[in-house]
Order: C-alpha cells, then structure tokens, then sequence
C-alpha cells in the first residue's frame, strides 16, 4: 500500500507531471510564471483544488455515475470543481485573511483550469482508490507546482536575455517550456 | 424517456444545491459590502495601473479608506479623480497635473564617454558595467529603457537623451521606475522651470564631463526673486510651489541647464 501511494506521488510529480508530459493546464504555466513567488503561489492554490475537487467527485462519481451515467462525468465534475473553488474562496477570504491575499486572486483563475479536471477523470481511468486518488491528486499538484516553478527560473533568466526580436515574447517562452518539458521526458525514461 | 430525464435530473439537482450552497455561503460567510470602500474605488479611474504605489485600484481605494495612503496618489485620474474622491473623503484634495521629466541634457554632442559599450542595447545591462558608457555617472545612458516600457509612446531617444512628450505623458511611472540611473522625476505639468541636470560632483568636474551641467554657480539663485532656487552638493534646485516661471534663471545660467 504504502509503496504503491509513494510511486503514484513520484509519477505525478515526475514522469507523468501535469503540465510537462500531459500537457494540462499549459494556461496558467505560461500565464502566471513570470515571476517565481506569483507562480509559486498558484502551485499552492492548484495543489490545494486538486485535494478537494478530487475528494468531493470521487464519491460523487462512485455512487451516483458509475454504472448508467459516467458519460456525465464531465459536466457534473465542471459544475462541481467551478463551485468548489468559488466556496473555497469565499470561505478563505472570511477566515484566513493572509492566505487569502497569498493564494486567494489565483483561486479565480482556476475554476476551470483543465489539469484540475484532468485529475478528477484520470483518476477513474486509472480506477484508483479513495485514498490513492487522493494522494494522486497531491503528486499531481506537487508536480505541477514544481514545473510552475522551474519554468518561472526559466523566465526570470529569459527577462534578461538578449533575445532575437522575432522570437521575443510568448515565442521564446514556448520554446522554453518544450525544453523543460523535454528534460521532464528524461525521468520517463526517453 | 428516463433515460433522458434522470440525467437531466441529476445535473439539475447538482446545480441546484451547488447554487443554493453557494448562495447561502455568500450571504453568511461573506463580509457585508463596505459603502464608504465601493464609494472610492468608483472614484478611481479603474485602470489598475499602479501608479500610486499600490497593486490595483481595489488596493489602493483600500488603503484610501484605513487611511495610510494619501487620497492624491492617483495620478492618471488628474483632477476628475481628485474632485470624486474630496467628495466622497469630504476633505480637498490638491491635485496637480504631473509629467515625466528627464534631468539631463548630455547628449552625444554635450557629453564625453569613458568608454565605447558594445552589449546589449539596454540601459540596465550598460548601467552596471562602471556605471555606465558615460563619463558623468549621474546622466542618461541612451538606450531607451524608458522608451521600451512606455505603454503610450511618450518617450523618444534624441541624440542619446531620452525626451519625454509633455501632451503624451499620462504620468503612470513606470519609465521612473525603469531608469537605472534614476534620471526621470515626476514634475508638476505646470508652467515652472527645471533643472535639467543631476550632477552632485563639483563644478571643475562637472565642467570636464558634459557641455551642459550644472556646476553650482550659485548664478540663478541670486536672480531669482521668489527664493525658489537653492544649490546643493553643487547642484541646484527649483522649488516647484515658488517658483514663478519668470525665466530669469534661465537667461542667466552659463550652462544652460534650465529649462521650462
């Protein structure tokens, strides 16, 4: 049990990482990464939406969906995730006032962010448990922080490059996170 | 037709109690709105630029109403801002218009080199090679970041100096902020004169560096009638709320480094 929940957070973070090897969630990666703390801070949020959205459709999908209407799933999951952001913001913004200027303006942001959706269905694809979707969820946040993480170094550095001007902008930034993307390959053993 | 219906159902009633939750959430949890906060924020412009220090408008109508941030912060806003906000604060507010100002006049003809810089083109990057390509480590290096981050074309290079565009100039701050050399101020817009120069070191030094500095004669503040003018560290300086803009100063600076 215990090895298995530890090789499934591994794999979230490395060799199946969100944003490096599925390609979710690619907006906020290229959005929110222009400076290290902003986009350490959307990892958190991120990190923390996953846990829940994936906590409230497990049950949701299990006992109401599975048998006759998992074709659903992706709409009742949209509805639920976009209200569980909105009621996690709310609720933040009433009892954790500091948190709430740390994460709380990216909570918006990610009320339909497709890796927090993308891990809701993964998780039945790959038919994990309670508990391991959970723990699923919490390599895919770590993971993608990580990668908001590294590509914001990323950019830090590109700020102060002497860039082509053709190539300047979100050109540039695109070729950087296909390099960091593929060094994340490496960890899959390409 | 229940196949079709007991779906609709169950997104119906999912809906349903995700509103219903989040409705009462809203209403329980939330803060009750603050009248006296919406009433500033409607009086900001709205265009979030940060020019008053602060992130956004809502940060700043924020710290308008505890009362740590001056309520004539605003400075795209000008006058219309200013006149809502005494409204609503019910104190005056004086709110002058304000312009970005390059105080230096060393253009390539005026002002001598150290050495020939061949790196990036940006003012940053020279800046922190030996102070710069200049010989005068006070003045405009050229390069234009000023130019680069101006978001209404206000700022042109002329000659190796940047210039700024009085009637483009919405006065947001950011070439202010851009400047390595921190060559551009913010000035009021009004008819006054300025001192287009920042060079502290003495006159004999100055005079050696660049055709047009300063070089703390001392020349305009004996003309000057209205004791606007002081030197300091052989640099002189127009009091903006004295000075008249009588131009005396101007006529009679052997450097002429005095400009409207």
């Amino acid at each position: 049990m215990i090895s298995s929940i530890v090789s499934i957070i591994l794999a979230g973070i490395f060799t199946d990482n969100m944003v490096l090897a599925k390609f979710l969630g690619i907006c906020p990666f290229l959005g929110v990464s222009k400076k290290v703390s902003t986009a350490v801070s959307m990892g958190g949020a991120v990190t923390i939406v996953m846990l829940l959205a994936t906590a409230v459709t497990w049950p949701i999908y299990h006992f109401l969906l599975e048998e006759k209407y998992s074709y659903l799933q992706t709409i009742v999951f949209i509805l639920i995730i976009a209200a569980l952001v909105q009621l996690l913001e709310i609720i933040i913004k009433k009892f954790l006032k500091s948190l709430y200027k740390s994460f709380g303006i990216y909570l918006s942001l990610i009320t339909t962010n497709c890796a927090v959706l993308g891990i809701t269905l993964l998780n039945f694809t790959e038919n994990y448990g309670y508990i391991e979707s959970l723990f699923n969820a919490l390599g895919a946040g770590l993971g993608f922080t990580l990668a908001m993480f590294i590509f914001s170094g990323v950019r830090v550095r590109l700020e102060s490059s002497n860039i082509p001007k053709s190539l300047q902008g979100l050109p540039i930034t695109l070729i950087a996170a296909a390099l960091v993307s593929l060094s994340f390959m490496g960890f899959a053993g390409m | 037709m229940l196949e079709i219906l007991i779906p609709v159902i169950i997104v119906a009633v999912i809906g349903l109690v995700l509103g219903l939750g989040l409705s009462l959430a809203g209403k329980y949890l939330s803060d009750p709105p603050d009248e006296r906060l919406e009433a500033i924020r409607e009086a900001l412009p709205g265009a979030n630029c940060g020019a008053c220090g602060y992130t956004g408008c809502d940060d700043y109508a924020a710290a308008v109403k505890d009362g740590i941030a001056e309520p004539n912060l605003c400075i795209p806003g000008g006058k219309d801002t200013a006149s809502a906000l005494s409204e609503v604060l019910g104190v005056e507010i004086s709110a002058t218009e304000q312009v970005a100002f390059v105080a230096c006049g060393g253009d390539c003809y005026k002002a001598s080199t150290k050495y020939a810089y061949s790196g990036m083109v940006s003012c940053a990057a020279a800046a922190a090679l030996y102070d710069g390509p200049m010989d005068c480590a006070f003045g405009c290096i050229g390069f234009g970041d000023c130019a680069k981050v101006c978001e209404y074309g206000g700022i042109e290079i002329v000659d190796g100096v940047a210039r700024v565009d009085i009637g483009t100039c919405k006065a947001c701050g950011k070439c202010v902020n851009v400047c390595p050399k921190k060559v551009i101020k913010m000035v009021p817009k009004e008819n006054n004169l300025k001192v287009r120069c920042l060079n502290t070191d003495k006159g004999g030094k100055t005079m050696k560096v660049c055709q047009v500095g300063c070089i703390g004669c001392t020349k305009c503040v004996k003309v000057c009638k209205y004791d606007a003018i002081k030197v300091e560290n052989f640099l002189a300086k127009i009091d903006p709320e004295k000075c008249t803009g009588c131009g005396e100063c101007q006529l009679v600076c052997p450097r002429g480094c005095i400009t409207k």
